[in-house]
């Protein structure tokens, strides 16, 4: 079984890579078609925010386990502009892009596990989790 | 990836390929908007079957090419939202962002709303 998946963002046909990887990667672990979904939808959303706010980045999947639990982990990482206020970005529509400003905390919602770190002018790195249930 | 547009009477019918990239879907917005005028049609039908993702981007250029339509004189109706997808733009929000297009189970009941609209002389003739 494929342990780590690397791949670089740069342009929006990379989006629709890395939600195909994640799909075959999610499936692979035992995720279900419904939650299947909601990872791709996740991927969609920090992947087009490394394209429209760092123009480039990577993003990371790989196989967690803890205990007898099995999860998909995304990174997403970039050296962009960083997030001056976090707490502001995880609102719901609050964009200082072109987007609805659902993006991030969007893709809160329909993970199980979110962490984001970031600094003005240095980047940014979202960790998020979805554990198959 | 090029959208497949049928012209059924006074109707478009386009079935969203899955996979698009956003540059696929804004090309898209361009040539139906372009096409509702150019066929003079009273309806566009946007199937969405085929989706693998609706993520914000998906449904905001949907709503923009439903809106721009509404302009143009012609109604849409987007049809084929999967229980799936539509469990995942509900936990996006992106429910509510929706809220001005008609949606439908499927072809049938799209055509049926189009006809509705079209018998009320909501649509031009």
């Amino acid at each position: 079984m494929t342990d780590v998946i690397r791949i670089a963002i740069r342009c929006d046909a990379d989006i629709v890579l890395v939600r195909q990887q994640a799909r075959l990667l999610a499936r692979e672990l035992g995720f279900s078609g419904s939650d299947l979904t909601l990872i791709a939808t996740a991927l969609s959303e920090l992947a087009r925010n490394i394209v429209e706010y760092a123009r480039q980045g990577e993003i990371v999947l790989s196989q967690i386990r803890q205990g007898r639990q099995l999860g998909i982990t995304i990174v997403a990482r970039d050296h962009g502009p960083g997030i001056a206020d976090i707490e502001r970005a995880m609102q719901d529509g609050y964009s200082t892009g072109k987007g609805l400003g659902l993006g991030l905390p969007g893709a809160k919602r329909l993970m199980d596990e979110f962490e984001i770190t970031s600094a003005e002018g240095q980047g940014t790195t979202i960790k998020a989790t979805k554990w198959v249930r | 990836m090029s959208t497949p547009i049928l012209k059924q009477g006074h109707y478009l019918i386009a079935s969203l390929q899955p996979e698009q990239s956003d540059t696929d879907l804004l090309q898209l917005q361009d040539i139906l908007v372009e096409q509702v005028g150019r066929f003079r049609s009273r309806g566009l039908i946007l199937d969405v079957t085929l989706l693998d993702v609706m993520d914000s981007f998906a449904t905001r250029t949907l709503r923009n090419i439903a809106q721009a339509v509404s302009l143009r004189g012609a109604e849409t109706v987007i049809v084929g939202i999967r229980p799936e997808i539509a469990f995942a733009m509900v936990q996006l929000g992106l429910d509510a962002r929706l809220s001005g297009v008609r949606t439908a189970l499927d072809l049938e009941e799209a055509l049926a709303i189009l006809n509705r609209r079209c018998q009320e002389g909501m649509c031009r003739d």
